[in-house]
């Protein structure tokens, strides 16, 4: 295996750095300029900022099922472009990851794909139907140890069964991770409610729908004993809510995707479906305060909720068309400028809420390291200074559909290592030996 | 939807080529003919092309009350000719004007079609047409105030105010004190008055 | 004009000369030859995803007087029911050579999307999509209370918008693609809509359009409005739980004998269509000397022939938005 010498890297930020990377390790890390190269390939990153490498803790692969939409190969793709080397897949695949076999499935193709660590999600329920629980137990031992549980996409929205299931992952120290929305008060729903609905008459998805459950949900997590995440966190309500249950010292952990800390309700004005997701865009209030308590440590990580979609279902009509946007290689430019070019949180900040807090939250071995000697050689180097105008048709995930297209961003991935081995080379993919067998 | 008035001629640029009185004496001239033609103005219809020709058929409306003593209200019209124009998709929207038929109606009637300007001809087979779907008129004919040459389609004026020989590169332009404050008739270069030359 | 999407975007200048060209192309419904060769050659398609007879009868009657060829296409029954999208539906329409399309759609936004995309390059005319817009109907109306007030006054309603009108509008606001065009254009020309509707059937955020909201219908009518408009109630919100039955509903907001006796002498009561006598519209209201009902259906035609003829009319090149 190549090893590789990063020549004064900003360590988090920081000080210029020189990194040495050799058989899967940090072999040593020291002051910027004094490690020398010996056999290793040298990195030269002057101006650029070291990072552990990446980890999402909410991304959808879509296969198997719907391979049209993305694939394993494809998915963990774009998440390397993005600076990933770790990603939690969601479990709404078809068929449902409900079992061990249909985990043990996307766990087995991530470790072929090479790209990143795929950790799958595994489903609550049988068929994501909110009915039965599924095999969280065969799940947690299966070969993909799943960790992470969530029915994303729909809530767990029965009180007993959610109970029963924030009771049950303790016995594998697991986590629920629900997708916070009151299925009643979110019928038909198409976007948030409010000003904007209102006079688009469009049916609203009130905010209320989401600060409902996770009221319910810490209250319940608190009185079991147990873990709780909840997902894509998009109100200030909630935002009010988690910083409460937290101050109780509920074990509650909250993530919130880059879209949500950009992008508002006024964008649906235009009734353009690329902008349609779930939970939906809210208004510049929610935005001012989910960037707050990402600052402040109310909501402790970054999730992308990667949704690709094929073309067609984004060109039609706003009520038929697919909530979803792809986000794996638009986060950390979306995270730079909404957070870190706005003074809101440093990149030691980014660092833990992007790769510490998410892998441990899904229990993710060897990801969310401190850049360390003897840590895994998990590596992502990312230009600050640079600045890239979005475009998804260049993006090597095969959905197209980003919020953000024809969008100027700061910061661009430039070098990622994953376990050891470059995964991207000046922002693009390095198809290496064993990515090179995967794709044939 | 954006109206697009007839762009204000460069004072430099215009010649004027008939004054107030001139425009008066022209309009005497053809209200005489008229009488003269319609055997004193008998079963007459007076119908003014929007826009201009609207206030020009009331002049001559008011001219002939004097002569004949019939009340210029009772012979005195307009005919919007825009839903019948062949150029609808060629120039910026027009918005129509209303019709107005006297009280008699056009049927049998002499109608004379009023409008300030004759040129290309397509305006009057416009407001041909637009008469045809009012009524069945036993006589229709033409006055304008200028006839400019350089007609399109067979047709010509019955009345004249002035024959004027132009350039296609000029544009005639009628000014009235009803709608821009005084009257007389300029000739200025075409590219200042696109869209009012027709 | 390009296209009519809605009447948050019509400006009162653009407003007032549908209006003063609706007023021009009423005349030629009045005479004896209806027909008008204004849009000759020209293809208008009624794309109705859909029924609604009479705004699709509306519209034809339009087109067919402007002496447009018209193409009825209704999704039902057609390759749409089948899972055709809309923009291969809209590419056929372009490959058909339609210069205007009159789109109806149960999505809110439908024909903003026609509009917006590269699908098609016809005029788009918005028929009602969703709960969003119907902004002929808007006009329609504007049209009938214009003429109401300027007939008041002894002046010809030419040129002029609804100053100071007050015109109250009743019934499901939150489902009514008719009020919401009706709130924003009658805003534009200078009328004070008041909206009266139970509080379960106003949209969340209603505070910011630019009207008055009131939950008591006697109220509003006691501020002597000059047109009261009575929204359809659709059945299927009887069992949404918006309000607690049909009775109730009826006594509080329908527009009874009773009510009708507290209207002022001139004031006239309008109603999209169709009506549901008994529950929000009493038979007398209904069939009283101040219905305009008729008229509004009349008006329907005069308003779409001016908006037909407005967006495909003039070269594209001098086309404002």
């Amino acid at each position: 295996m190549t090893s590789y010498l990063i020549r004064n890297a900003s360590l988090l930020g920081g000080e210029a750095t020189d990194l040495l990377l050799r058989d899967g390790l940090i072999e040593a890390v020291a002051a910027g300029g004094t490690l020398s190269a010996g056999d290793a390939e040298v990195i030269e990153a002057e101006g650029l900022v070291a990072l552990p490498g990446l980890v999402d803790p909410h991304t959808h692969l879509r296969e198997p099922g719907r391979e049209d939409a993305e694939t394993v190969e494809t998915g963990t793709r774009a998440a390397a472009k993005g600076g990933y080397t770790a990603v939690a897949a969601m479990a709404n695949s078809l068929p449902v990851a409900d079992t061990a076999g249909v985990v043990e499935q996307v766990w087995g193709l991530g470790r072929e794909s090479g790209w990143v660590d795929v950790h799958p999600v595994g489903a609550v329920t049988v068929g994501l139907e909110g009915k039965a629980l599924a095999e969280l137990g065969a799940m947690a031992e299966s070969r993909a140890q799943v960790r992470m549980f969530s029915d994303d996409g729909h809530c767990v929205s029965d009180p007993v069964l959610m109970r029963r299931a924030l009771e049950y992952v303790k016995a594998y120290d697991g986590v629920v991770a629900q997708h916070a929305q009151e299925p009643r008060l979110t019928e038909g729903a198409q976007m948030n409610e409010g000003i904007v609905s209102a006079e688009l008459g469009l049916p609203g998805w009130p905010a209320v729908a989401e600060e409902a459950i996770i009221a319910r949900d810490v209250l319940l997590t608190e009185h079991v004993g147990s873990r709780l995440h909840v997902c894509h966190v998009s109100t200030a309500g909630s935002v009010e809510i988690l910083r409460w249950a937290k101050a109780r010292g509920v074990n509650v952990t909250a993530e919130v995707t880059p879209h949500h800390l950009l992008l508002t309700d006024e964008l649906v004005r235009e009734y353009d479906p690329v902008y349609k997701v779930n939970p939906p865009l809210r208004t510049a209030a929610d935005v001012e305060a989910l960037r707050a308590a990402v600052a402040d440590g109310t909501i402790d990580c970054i999730g992308t909720d990667h949704a690709p979609h094929p073309t067609e279902a984004k060109e039609c009509e706003w009520a038929a068309a697919a909530m979803g946007m792809t986000g794996l290689e638009t986060a950390l430019p979306v995270v730079q400028h909404a957070l870190v070019d706005t003074g809101l949180i440093t990149w030691e900040d980014v660092a833990r809420i992007m790769s510490a807090t998410p892998a441990t939250i899904a229990r993710m071995e060897g990801q969310g390291r401190p850049l360390a000697a003897g840590e895994p050689a998990n590596v992502t180097l990312v230009d600050p200074s640079a600045t890239t105008v979005v475009n998804p048709d260049t993006h090597a995930t095969k959905g197209r559909n980003s919020p953000y297209r024809g969008m100027s961003l700061p910061g661009a991935v430039s070098h990622v290592f994953f376990q050891g081995k470059q995964t991207v080379r000046g922002g693009e993919l390095v198809h290496s030996s064993t990515a090179a067998k995967a794709e044939a | 939807m954006s109206n697009t008035p007839a762009d204000a001629a460069q004072p430099s640029a215009a010649r004027e080529v008939l004054t107030a009185a001139e425009i008066d004496r022209a309009l005497t001239r053809i209200a005489h003919e008229i009488v003269e033609t319609t055997k004193g103005g008998q079963d007459l219809v007076l119908l003014g092309i929007p826009s201009r020709g609207v206030h020009l058929a009331a002049r001559l409306a008011e001219k002939l009350e004097a002569i004949t003593g019939r009340p210029a209200a009772e012979i005195l019209g307009s005919l919007d000719v825009t839903l019948y124009r062949d150029d609808l998709r060629h120039s910026a929207t027009r918005t129509p004007a209303p019709t107005l038929v006297p009280p008699a109606g056009v049927d049998a009637m002499t109608v004379v079609l009023v409008d300030d300007v004759l040129y290309s001809g397509r305006t009057i087979r416009a407001a041909l047409d637009a008469l045809n779907d009012l009524g069945r008129p036993g006589i229709v004919r033409l006055a304008v105030l200028v006839d400019r040459g350089h007609r399109e389609l067979p047709i010509r004026a019955d009345h004249v105010g002035k024959n004027l020989p132009t350039s296609k590169n000029e544009s005639v332009r009628v000014e009235l004190t009803e709608s821009d404050g005084a009257d007389r008739v300029l000739i200025t270069d075409r590219a200042e008055t696109k869209g009012s030359a027709l | 004009m390009r296209h009519l999407l809605d009447t948050v975007h019509l400006s009162r200048e653009d407003a007032i000369r549908i209006l003063d060209v609706a007023e021009t192309m009423s005349d030629v419904s009045g005479r004896e030859v209806k027909k008008l060769p204004a849009l000759r050659g020209r293809t208008v398609v009624n794309l109705f995803f859909e029924d609604s007879t009479r705004t699709r009868i509306s519209f034809e009657a339009a087109a067919k007087r402007l002496s447009a060829d018209v193409i009825n296409f209704s999704a039902k029954g057609s390759s749409v029911s089948k899972g055709e999208s809309l923009k291969d539906t809209a590419q056929t329409l372009q490959a058909i050579g339609a210069d205007a399309v009159v789109i109806r759609h149960p999505a809110s936004g439908a024909a903003q999307r026609l509009a917006r995309t590269d699908w098609i390059d016809a005029a788009i005319v918005n028929a009602g999509d969703g709960t969003h817009a119907h902004p002929t109907q808007a006009l329609l109306d504007a049209l009938t209370l214009r003429r109401e007030l300027a007939a008041r006054a002894g002046v010809d309603p030419t040129g002029r918008g609804l100053d100071g009108a007050r015109v109250v509008i009743v019934g499901d606001v939150l489902h009514s693609r008719v009020a919401r065009s009706d709130v924003w254009l009658m805003h534009t020309l200078g009328a004070r809509v008041t909206l009266v509707a139970p509080p379960t059937l106003l949209p969340v955020g209603v505070e910011t359009w630019p009207c008055d909201v009131e939950y008591n219908l006697d109220a509003a009518l006691a501020t002597g409005p000059d047109a009261v408009m009575m929204l359809r109630v659709q059945a299927e919100r009887m069992h949404g739980a918006f309000f607690p039955s049909v009775a109730e509903y009826s006594r509080r907001w329908g527009l009874n004998e009773h009510r009708l006796g507290l209207l002022t002498p001139e004031a006239i009561i309008m109603h999209p269509g169709p009506m549901n006598r008994g529950l929000e519209i009493s038979a007398a209201a209904a069939d009283s000397p101040r219905s305009r009902v008729l008229a509004q259906v009349a008006n329907g035609v005069a308003v779409r022939m001016a908006v037909l003829y407005l967006v495909l009319s003039g070269a594209p090149s001098t086309e404002g938005a």
